[in-house]
């Protein structure tokens, strides 16, 4: 059974037989997953639509107060915090929820959603926001003109925009004055068969609250959860097939 | 001095310092526009007063203000080629003028607002059509040749048969182009205060009073500044005019607020626009409304101000306060009222989720919005001294002429 409908074609499936794909098949520890390294590809390798990457946040395990998958996005990604924090940019954030009826509170963290019919993507006049074969949606800082405009269409807030000069930037994340970012699903590290930094550091703190791999593979760690639990997207009535599902709220 | 089937069009002319001087003003006004602009892009828009929160500030309300009045600015255009009204053929030039010269001002302020203003070409080069953004693109540079092939039919006596139909065509597309820019707006589903389908209509209203009271305040100034008199039946029905707009702008604005009270899951926002919304609240009622409203009826269709020019320069000043308010009131306010991704949880993070957002225009929004201004005021006034815009004749005389 395929748990994230709709689901790409699989009859094409590439790659999976590569050296390597037997060990990679094991299991580390819960979350962790070596079928990931499979997926390495190189640079002049074009990323395919039989894939579509996405991450299950157990609110259940993420702890109130925990900044763990925040601050390791900001080191990742070089992102600073400054005296005016309505400016900062965050990539990924969290929320803390109370439901106004029964007074229960949860935790989780809020990122762009990566949806598959992305508001973001529908609303950029010149296309620089955009989503990629695999489902992961980026911003090219080259064409981005700061209209902001995918900042209005966002229903998760997920976005930011570079309000003055940066230093210190980190390479792997070149950011642009005057134009907006958003989280990247760390996709310079998943082109290189490695996990997102929050998702990383969510994992080696114990906590196993966020778990990131091929939802268009049933036989993932994420698909082969999500069959086992409930998992819901965020403003599903947008019908928006977001790329990160929830468990526990 | 040109004609147009018996009808005579001259310069603004006067060879005294009040050109120069008014030019003069404008300019100042550009530079200093110019200079925040500039400002902007050099610091950044961290010395605004938006935020990742109100990411549209003070720049898109005078930008979405002057482009919806652009539009509405065609309206005595429109009334004259399309509807055949005589009194207004003679206007119909200034019309076209003003259309022109107030979507150049708006979008002057748009574009420099831009993060990276200095890409406007890639803007101009990657299109992505499913964006509405980039179909208002199109419809702004389309309405700059429209007016301006209008304005041609008018200058050129050969062409003067094709008024009509190019009226015809300049009234679609100001149509088209108003629906546009209210579905910039309409088509964004992720937050309360838009997501709905009148805004296309309540901007093509918008857009109507807007022009009208702009056309009424600068036809008056521009014919007592060259020694002519605007007909008083033509101000008169103006303004009479502005009035139902003015009307028709309430009434839609009413439905789009009983249709969010009807709905549950709107009232949240409506709480906080007509209740709890401090600024956004005070602007809606008392400016929007009350000013930009009642008070208009009042100085139309009441004895409270008698001559006719005073009705109308008063009813379009208040007009245009109470439109400016209700330009504010949607855009800021709308970004103010928290986007709401669990509906009947509490949500706090750092990144200020489910709390109104504070925000302050700050001066350098404030004075790129006025470059605008300016500039759109220096080009219709540059116009019309280069180029026959002015009716010699009194607009009743004017009559049995094409276009």
């Amino acid at each position: 059974m395929k748990p994230f409908a709709p689901q790409p074609d699989h009859s094409r499936r590439r790659f999976v037989g590569q050296a390597g794909a037997a060990a990679a098949m094991l299991t580390l520890a819960p979350g962790v997953s070596l079928i990931d390294l499979a997926r390495a590809k190189s640079d002049d390798m074009p990323v395919s639509a039989d894939t579509r990457w996405g991450m299950l946040v157990d609110a259940t395990k993420c702890a109130e107060g925990c900044t763990d998958c925040v601050d390791a996005c900001n080191d990742e990604h070089g992102l600073n915090t400054s005296d005016r924090p309505e400016l900062d940019a965050q990539y990924i954030r969290k929320l803390d929820l109370r439901d106004r009826k029964t007074g229960k509170t949860y935790s989780l963290p809020m990122l762009c959603q990566h949806c598959e019919t992305a508001p973001c993507v529908d609303v950029c006049p010149t296309g620089a926001s955009f989503r990629r074969a695999d489902g992961i949606v980026l911003v090219d800082k080259h064409i981005c003109i700061g209209c902001r405009y995918c900042m209005m269409a966002c229903p998760y807030k997920a976005r930011s925009f570079v309000h003055e000069n940066l230093t210190d930037q980190v390479p792997i994340t070149p950011r642009g004055k005057g134009t907006v970012e958003s989280c990247t699903f760390c996709v310079h590290r998943v082109d290189r068969g490695r996990e997102p930094a929050c998702v990383e550091a969510c994992t080696q703190a114990g906590h196993n609250a966020l778990i990131f791999g091929e939802m268009s593979d049933p036989q993932s760690n994420i698909s082969v959860t999500a069959q086992k639990i409930a998992t819901r997207q965020i403003r599903a009535d947008l019908r928006l097939n977001t790329g990160v599902r929830y468990h526990g709220i | 001095m040109a004609s147009n089937g018996g009808e005579r069009f001259n310069l603004l002319s006067g060879s005294g310092l009040r050109f120069p001087l008014v030019v003069g003003a404008l300019l100042v006004l550009v530079v200093l526009g110019y200079a925040a602009a500039h400002y902007m892009e050099i610091e950044g828009h961290h010395v605004t007063g938006m935020t990742n929160q109100i990411v549209w500030g003070t720049p898109h309300v005078f930008a979405v203000f002057l482009i919806i009045a652009a539009s509405g600015a065609l309206n005595v255009a429109s009334l004259a080629s399309v509807f055949g009204i005589s009194r207004y053929k003679p206007l119909a030039r200034i019309s076209g003028l003003l259309a022109i010269a107030l979507l150049a001002g708006g979008l002057v302020v748009l574009v420099l607002d831009l993060g990276r203003p200095e890409r406007l070409i890639v803007a101009m080069t990657y299109y992505n059509f499913k964006s509405i953004f980039a179909w208002n693109i199109f419809l702004y540079i389309g309405f700059f040749l429209v007016a301006a092939v209008y304005l041609w039919m008018h200058f050129e006596p050969r062409m003067r048969d094709y008024i009509k139909p190019v009226g015809i065509g300049a009234f679609v597309w100001r149509i088209v182009l108003t629906t546009g820019t209210g579905s910039i707006f309409g088509f964004l589903v992720a937050r309360q205060a838009y997501d709905a389908a009148i805004m296309a209509p309540l901007f093509i209203v918008m857009s109507l009073v807007f022009g009208t009271a702009v056309f009424l305040l600068f036809a008056l100034a521009v014919f007592r500044w060259s020694g002519r008199e605007l007909d008083t039946d033509v101000v008169t029905k103006l303004a009479n005019l502005l009035g139902v707009f003015v009307a028709a702008s309430l009434y839609l604005t009413a439905t789009y607020h009983l249709t969010n009270l009807y709905i549950t899951e709107h009232h949240g926002f409506e709480r906080f626009i007509l209740t709890e919304g401090g600024i956004y609240t005070t602007l809606f009622w008392l400016v929007q409304v009350g000013l930009g409203g009642l008070l208009v009826f009042a100085v139309l269709w009441t004895p409270l101000i008698g001559a006719p020019r005073r009705k109308a320069v008063a009813a379009s000043v208040l007009a245009l306060i109470g439109g400016a308010a209700q330009v504010y009131v949607i855009i800021i306010g709308g970004q103010a009222y928290p986007i709401e991704l669990f509906p009947g949880l509490d949500v706090s993070s750092s990144f200020f989720d489910g709390v109104v957002t504070h925000y302050t225009p700050s001066l350098p929004e404030i004075g790129l919005g006025l470059g605008g201004v300016g500039l759109a005021l220096l080009i219709a006034l540059v116009g019309l001294r280069v180029l026959p815009f002015l009716p010699d004749r009194p607009a009743t005389e004017a009559v049995d002429q094409p276009g």
